[in-house]
Parts: C-alpha cells; structure tokens; sequence
C-alpha cells in the first residue's frame, strides 16, 4: 500500500496513487498545488528518504492546523495512520485533505476530500513557508493588533478580508467555523492544549473589548480589561471588530512580525499610559509601572524579565516606548509567546519611537540603520567601554553632557515637546533614591539627568533618521567603567591617558521643531554642569568616549544637527540629509528657520560646554592628584593586617 | 547575615569548595569593613594573598554602599588578571546589580534570578577563563 517516497513529484503522484490504494480503493484526487504542497509539508515533517514522517512532527503540523484534537484524531483515524501506525505519504496526504475539508468546514469523512478543497492551512508554522501553506496574512500584525478583547477562535472570517497572500485558496467562508476552531496564533507553535486553556479564563469578551475604545481612566475598569485580556472566546462582538480592525492594519503592511506593534496596539498602550500618567513625554515610576504589570496575572519572575527587557536605559521608569514594549510583552506573554532573551528589534525605544512619528513605509530606513542585536545589552556595551579605553575616537565633543543625552536621545525620540520641569523633578527624586557616595552616585545621576535631558531633547527627531539601535547603551556602565579607571589612575596607570577633548559630539537636540524646548534644554545643560562639578565632567568624558566605537549611524544624527563632518560621517551625512529634506518639506519654510536657529544655538551651547569641559577635566586631574596623595598616606597609616 | 543572593562558578567542578571558599572570605570583607570606617565608599580589593597551601587561587572583594558584597575566585594560574581587570569586573558586577535594583519587580534581598546578570556574569566568566 504504501510506496516508499522515491522522492519528487514522483512520490507525490505515486502518494496519491497509494493513498487511492490505502483507503480501500478511494481514488483521491490531488491537484497539481495540492501535491505540491502535500509534498512539501511532508517532507518538512519527515526529511527523505525515509518513508514515514515523524510522529511529533506530524503532530505539531496538525496541531497547527487550529482544528479541534478530537477532529484531528479523526482525521488520523479516517487517513489510515492509525490502521497501518505510522504516516506514510498516502496517509499524509489524507490527512492533509482531510484537514483541508475540516477547515473548509465539512465533515471529516473520505467523501469530502473528494471535493475540491483549497490548501489546508496551518497556522503556527514557525519557518516562512507559512505563506506557501496558506496562512493567513493577518496572523502576526493583525493578530496582534487586537490582543486583548480578540484572540480570535475563527481565523475564517479574517482570511476573508485580508486574503491577499494567499491566493490559491478562496476566502472560507466565516459560517462554516469548525466547532472550537482556536485562536490563530501565528510564529509560536501553540499547544492546542493552550489554547485551550485560554479560552478557560475569564472570558469577558465583548465587554472589555468596548471597554477597550473607550478612553478607561480609572483602575477599575482598566484592571477589569486587563483581567479579560488574558484570554477570550470568540463572540460575534469581537468577531466583527476585528475584522474591522484588521481591514484596518491590512492597510498597514505590517510583517508577520509578533513582536512589531500594530497602530491600534500602539493607541491602546498610549492609552494605557495615559491612564497612568497624563503626561505622555513623561516617565512611568517603577512602582506605578510595577502596580499596572502585576494586574495583568503574569507570574513576577516573569514581569521582572519583561521589566529588565524593556527599560533599555535601566533608570527605573519607563518612558512611553518602553511602556509600549513592556505593554506588547505582557500581552505576547499572556497570548502565549515565550518572552524572548533579549529585545526584538521592533520593541526598541528607538525603533518605536520613530516609528510613532513615521508612516509605516520609512520602516525600510530603520532597518538600513539598524544593527542586529547582538546578545545581552550589556555584553555589548562593556565590550564597547573596553574598546573605547583602548580606542580614543577624537571625534568625540566637548559636550559630555550632550553626548550623553544623545546616547540616551537615540534611545528615546518623540515629537511631544517635554515639560522640563518635571524632567529635573524626576531627576532629583531619582539621585537623591540613590546612594549618597560621590563616586556611586556619579553613574546614577548621570543616568537621570540623561535620560532627563534627553528627554527634554526629544523634540521631533524626527522620521528621516532613526537613532540607531545599538545605541541602548549602558553609557552610565561604561562611563562608570570609565570612571573607575580615572579613580585608579592613583597607580598612575592612565594618568598619562587624556582623552583629547573631544571634537564636537553634536548634540542630540539636532533637528528640532521648536526652538523653545532647545532653548529650556540648553539651560538644565549648563546648569547641570556646573552643579555636580567635575564627577559629571570625567563621567560625561568617558560616556563621550564610550560612544565613539559605536556606530556612526548615530553621529550622522548629529552631524546632522550640527553640521559638523567628518570624512567617515560624510557619506551617511548624506544619507541623513536627504532623509531629512523628506519631512522638511512637508513643513513650512518657517520651521525650517526655526530649526537653523535652533542648530545655531546649539552651536554655541556644544562651544560653552566644551570650554566648561576642558576646565573641569583639569580641575578632576588635580583632585586625583590629591586623591592618591591621601591614600597613599592611608596606607602607611592603616595597620597591616596579616592572615 | 550574609547570605548569598547569587552564586556561579566555572568550571563547576569543585563547586562546593568555591562556595565554601567565598562563605570564608565573608569574615575577611567583614574585618576590613569595619577596619575602614566610615571611608567605605571605595571599591575594595580583598588580599591578593588567600592562597591556600595546596590550591592556588586569589579572592578578590568588593562591597557596595549598600552592604552587598562581591566575592571573586580566581585561579592563580590565570596571571594574566591584572588588578584593573579585577575591579573592571567588579564594576560590572555592580552595574548589572544597580540595573536589577531598578526593576520594581525585585525586591532587595530576593535571590538574583535575572537572565541579563546571568547573561553578564557568564560573559565576563567566559573572558577569564
């Protein structure tokens, strides 16, 4: 009966032969696709030549299928491969059209396979072939677009609207829902069983899902929706949202991307965010964030790793992409996805950031500009202080401090202008949270008055150039590696090593909108300069100096801004500019004015600043001076210890 | 007291000898403690010399402002750890604790179960090793 793949088509018509063979005479009928993709599918889940395909991977492709177990085991039942033990190729292909008709919506019983019956479709196909095999396009951006109040059971209906990479199988018809068809979820192969206990949690489906529209600012009803988005069943409510929703974000053309956020995903956290606090430019604390989180029933080892992924800068508060992100995680938590190791590209503040001020097709710009993430954060940014101490990039600017605004700027963009009072609040709350020593105290200010600053630059860096990614940088770690090695200079090792004062690092604040937040921005520059002395001046030095080896992609923003180039920067100044005409043009000449101004005083700042930082650099030479005076007379004075 | 929030060895032969090691070397960090008084604020090193007579290796130290202490064992026959290098780690050992500490999920005191310190710490292991 059954013939061993002899391999190629041959074996697909040579499968349907056999599989007219195994069940007793049934001549079934393939299609040229259908064998195709028979074939395909089979040899996914069981390599040639072997003659049978692998029980767990067979498995897994029928579980994928979104058809009920109980269908599934009928459709083994009826394909022979319980009868003969193990899938053949004929049984496969059985059962493959037996899973083409119970998604159809008809009956598993050889009769209906001997219709003409479009492809089946298997869902959580992780490779990219799962376009071939029929999967709807909604799935990831669509899917997720609606997290909460929609995890669709019936993927029917959607692939009715948004059929457009799937051409050969004609859009199902949303009546015919197999009984129980489970929620499409996409990359992540999803237990059945999963799925099933999803839909036996809290099932408020239509009503958090309006509640969803309406702007909730309390808790009770946010906490009730949260609750409720943790799973859902089906209900015709929901059903006909999502569709409109994803007639919607079918006009985005969003990858099947899990961890890409959808506009309407990206409505709801900013709503969210609201709820929390109205400020939109201003930060969640970690306790308001941690109160939010915890609502969601996620277990809290895994919020404290959705908590250390998303807030890239490590500050205890999370802005309003990093609240995207760690909202999106939750939800690709709750909707079953394992939480990656390390932060998809698409979840980055930066990413999300300018992606909250460009349309969708400037998504090509980000990924020229992106870098892959290597592995953790932090292994890439201390390799990166290592390299700086070895590497003395001159091009650093005088303007430590807007260096690391910069760095922190590339990590954070928004249009909204900032309300740079609440940033020093936040930054004074913060440093004085902190321990009190000069030296442990020099990284963690520093990390708020950045993130402060930056944060009160973030006007309108805008869409033409995407801060690089890798810029998420530990630049308070490795200004404080840094650092730490000025304080050893008591061994004189580096004393010789001054860094030259670094050439202009433009300032974050590049291409503003508005020349008032550059303006207010200038001031807590120079202010805090002058108020933490030369701890801020050697720690800014070496997060200037930290930045250098990484990538030039940033800079180009800030030659940008400033019009400072150097010859490797050129070609990217290029690219910057011309992205930058882009947007200009759509404002009015009058911005662009604004914008000059703006750059100019800019100017001048980097130029105080580089002064005040030249100074300050000599002043911190002096007090290390004294510093190794004092130890050494420590040493002579402290008593010998002896083991 | 002073019980340990995370621990790690490579290789993890002989495991237990390091742990016990460290738990030894938490009397020493403690006696210099309070030898420096109130100037505490200073990153430390514990003596180059706790060689055992058999084995060789250093223990290296450092404590944080907060009281949380550092432990390194290091073997002897890796000369090419310099002291910087020792303290450059120990300054990732405390950034990568400050970054925990800014999760609003850990509670100070819990046992350190971050992917990203782990991350971090196998990373600089791997260095020496």
């Amino acid at each position: 009966m059954e013939q061993g793949p002899a391999g190629g088509t041959g074996a697909a018509t040579a499968a349907a032969a056999a599989a007219a063979a195994g069940t007793g005479g049934l001549l079934l009928p393939l299609s040229e696709t259908e064998q195709q993709r028979y074939f395909e599918l089979f040899s996914r889940c069981c390599p040639p030549p072997e003659a049978a395909a692998g029980g767990s991977s067979v498995g897994e492709l029928f579980r994928a299928s979104q058809l009920p177990p109980d269908t599934l085991h009928q459709i083994t039942e009826v394909c022979g491969a319980k009868r003969v033990g193990y899938f053949g190729p004929a049984q496969f292909y059985i059962a493959l059209k037996l899973i083409a008709a119970a998604q159809s919506g008809f009956p598993v019983r050889i009769e209906s396979i001997k219709n003409e019956l479009p492809l089946p479709r298997f869902m959580a196909l992780k490779n990219d072939t799962e376009v071939r095999y029929g999967t709807p396009a909604e799935l990831h951006g669509v899917k997720l677009q609606v997290p909460y109040a929609t995890l669709e059971k019936n993927s029917y209906k959607r692939t009715d609207e948004k059929d457009k990479q799937e051409p050969k199988s004609p859009p199902m018809s949303p009546i015919c829902s197999p009984p129980a068809s489970p929620s499409t979820y996409q990359r992540i192969p999803l237990s059945y069983g999963y799925g099933k206990a999803r839909s036996g949690l809290e099932q408020q489906h239509g009503a958090p899902y309006e509640v969803r529209h309406s702007t909730h600012q309390q808790d009770g009803p946010s906490s009730g929706n949260y609750g409720a988005k943790s799973a859902l069943t089906c209900s015709t409510p929901n059903r006909s949202l999502s569709v409109e929703r994803e007639q919607q974000d079918s006009s985005t053309h969003y990858s099947d991307d899990p961890w890409r956020i959808t506009e309407e995903q990206r409505d709801y956290y900013v709503n969210q965010f609201r709820s929390l606090q109205p400020d939109l430019n201003a930060f969640i604390s970690g306790s308001v964030a941690k109160n939010f989180f915890t609502k969601s029933k996620l277990p809290i080892p895994e919020l404290s790793h959705i908590w250390e992924l998303s807030d890239v800068d490590c500050d205890g508060a999370l802005t309003l992409p990093e609240f995207c992100a760690a909202f999106h995680l939750v939800v690709a938590r709750k909707n079953g996805y394992q939480l990656p190791e390390t932060l998809p590209e698409t979840l980055l503040p930066e990413y999300l950031q300018a992606a909250s001020l460009k349309p969708m097709r400037d998504c090509a710009l980000f990924d020229s500009y992106s870098e892959p993430l290597p592995g953790s954060q932090q292994t890439r940014d201390f390799s990166r202080a290592e390299k700086s101490s070895a590497e003395e990039v001159p091009d650093n600017s005088a303007l430590l401090q807007d260096g690391k605004k910069d760095n922190k700027q590339a990590l954070k963009v928004s249009t909204t202008l900032k309300t740079i009072p609440k940033e020093f609040q936040h930054l004074t709350v913060k440093t004085a949270a902190q321990e009190s020593n000069a030296l442990k105290a020099r990284p963690r200010s520093r990390s708020y008055s950045s993130t402060s600053i930056e944060d009160a630059m973030k006007k309108g860096e805008e869409p033409p150039t995407p801060p690089p990614r890798p810029q998420k940088s530990h630049s308070r770690a490795s200004s404080l590696d840094l650092n730490k090695i000025f304080q050893q200079n008591t061994q004189a090792l580096r004393s010789g090593w001054l860094p030259p004062p670094p050439p202009a690092l433009p300032p974050r604040p590049s291409v503003s909108q508005t020349e008032q937040p550059s303006e207010v921005d200038l001031h807590p520059q120079m202010n805090r300069p002058s108020s933490q002395a030369e701890e801020n001046s050697s720690a800014k030095k070496e997060v200037v100096l930290a930045q250098p080896p990484s990538k030039p992609a940033r800079r180009k923003l800030r030659t940008e801004a400033q019009g400072l180039e150097t010859p490797e920067l050129s070609p990217t100044i290029n690219v910057t500019a011309s992205k930058a005409h882009l947007p200009v043009q759509k404002q009015s000449s009058k911005q662009k004015r604004a914008i000059q101004t703006a750059i100019r005083k800019n100017k001048e700042a980097n130029a105080v600043l580089a002064r005040l930082n030249s100074e300050l650099q000599q002043q911190l030479k002096e007090v290390h001076k004294e510093r190794i005076a004092l130890e050494t007379q420590l040493e002579q004075l402290r008593p010998v210890t002896v083991l | 007291q002073n019980y340990p929030l995370y621990i790690r060895s490579v290789p993890t032969e002989n495991e237990l000898k390091f742990h016990y090691t460290v738990h030894t070397s938490l009397d020493v960090v403690d006696e210099k403690i309070s030898a420096m008084g109130k100037a505490l604020v200073d990153q430390r090193e514990l003596y180059l010399g706790l060689l055992y007579p058999t084995e060789d290796y250093k223990v290296y130290g450092y404590v944080t402002n907060s009281k949380v202490k550092f432990v390194m064992v290091v073997d002897s026959s890796n000369t090419a750890l310099r002291d910087n290098e020792i303290r450059s780690m120990f300054r990732k050992l405390h950034n990568s604790y400050t970054d925990i500490m800014c999760n609003p999920f850990y509670n100070p005191g819990d046992r350190i179960h971050s992917r990203a310190f782990d991350n971090m710490v196998n990373s600089m292991m791997q260095q020496v090793c």
